[in-house]
């Protein structure tokens, strides 16, 4: 142990303490159900593959699980040729 | 070519998580593209541990039974970019998983990765097996304790029968991880030495990490130590033993027992770091 980290030892528990509280939150709000980002992920694709051709290996999907907001971030490559047929 | 490495040891809490981790970071850091796997199906921590807990959406179930596709379950670390993280389900049992669908995954992981980490689940039963099932080499994390040793003598044995490489005749390279030994046990001589395990389990040693706080510091925070903080001795020896891995030549030292200011102070030993 350092010098330094003899007094700013101890620093990392209220950091486990928040990213736990953040987490079960979201974990016991699902019950051993699916999670909500997932499904909402699924049905938008769903959606979207009505009218376009998807290419499931270029959907990049990137979630953010917040304390008070979550992010789900879809991102969907679409080539031109299956805009213009629209 | 990539390299599949189970990360195993029969017995639970010896560190295998820590090890995947960490190791995973370490090879990461020397510059190969990593992917850690975590087969703990129902009892997921890698995550937690690599501080990406937030962000799984998708995990080694939902590919292997092709709810997902690959790229849309793997999460990029955000500190190190060649390193990346499949989750494992935490609302699945480990039924879930296939051997053929594991296969699969892992064939996939190939084209894309240097290293594919399997972090191992404890136990001897099918998370186990799937762990190493195609494994080219496997770290057996072992305490210096009695039962951890005898665990790990019999995971030994799966290597050498229950893998694809045994099956076929081919060398699976093993190699013994010493964590959570304790300088100050060892020194007065409560601890299993590492010349007994070593004789008892006879593969060759990958290194010895001690037991420390500052792997607890680093999981509290979510950050492989060897990138939380590299100039710890846990670290220095996680990226050693990474070394090793990728060929190089380094001795091995044990950890000594190091004495804290206020033994220092009062001449008094105590158990430091
Ligand atoms: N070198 C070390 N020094 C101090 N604590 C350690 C060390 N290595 C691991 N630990 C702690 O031991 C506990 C178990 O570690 P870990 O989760 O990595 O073990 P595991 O083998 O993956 O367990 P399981 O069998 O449950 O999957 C954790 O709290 C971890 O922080
Ligand atoms: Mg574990």
């Amino acid at each position: 142990m350092s010098f330094l980290s003899f007094f700013t030892r101890g620093r990392s528990a209220p950091v486990a303490r928040d990213r736990l509280q953040v987490l079960l939150a979201h974990e016991r709000a699902l019950g051993g159900g699916a999670d909500l980002a997932a499904v909402l992920q699924k049905e938008i694709l769903a959606v979207i593959a009505r009218h376009i051709a998807i290419d499931h290996d270029k959907v990049v999907v990137k979630l953010d699980r917040g304390e008070r907001v979550s992010t789900l971030e879809i991102d969907i490559e679409m080539p031109e040729a299956t805009l213009a047929r629209h | 070519m990539s390299r599949v490495m189970v990360v195993t040891s029969g017995k639970g809490g010896v560190g295998k998580t820590t090890s995947s981790a960490s190791l995973g970071a370490a090879l990461a850091q020397a510059g190969q593209t990593v992917v850690v796997v975590d087969f703990d199906v129902g009892l997921r921590n890698l995550d937690l541990v690599m501080g990406a807990e937030r962000r799984v959406v998708y995990d080694l179930v939902n590919v292997v039974q092709g709810d997902a596709k690959l790229p849309q379950a793997l999460i990029r670390d955000k500190r190190i970019d060649t390193l990346s993280l499949l989750p494992a389900s935490q609302t699945r049992d480990k039924d879930a998983l296939t051997e053929e669908g594991v296969g699969r995954v892992i064939d996939d992981l190939r084209e894309k990765f240097d290293w594919i980490v399997c972090d191992s689940p404890a136990g001897i039963d099918k998370g186990a097996t799937l762990a190493m099932r195609f494994a080219d080499l496997a770290v057996v994390v072992t305490n210096p304790e009695v039962s951890s040793v005898r665990d790990s003598d019999r995971i030994i044995g799966m290597l050498d029968s229950k893998t694809r490489r045994a099956e076929r005749g081919e060398k699976l390279e093993k190699h013994l991880l010493l964590t959570r030994y304790d300088a100050a046990r060892a020194a007065r001589g409560d601890m299993m030495k590492v010349e007994d395990v070593l004789e008892i389990l006879a593969i060759p040693l990958l290194g010895i990490i001690a037991e420390s706080p500052d792997v607890l510091t680093a999981s509290n925070v979510g950050c492989p130590i060897t990138l939380h903080n590299p100039a710890s001795a846990a670290a220095r020896a996680y990226t050693e033993a990474a070394r090793r891995l990728l060929g190089e030549t380094i001795a091995i030292t044990a950890p000594m027992e190091r004495r804290g200011l206020m033994s220092r102070l009062f001449g008094r030993k105590a158990v430091v770091a």
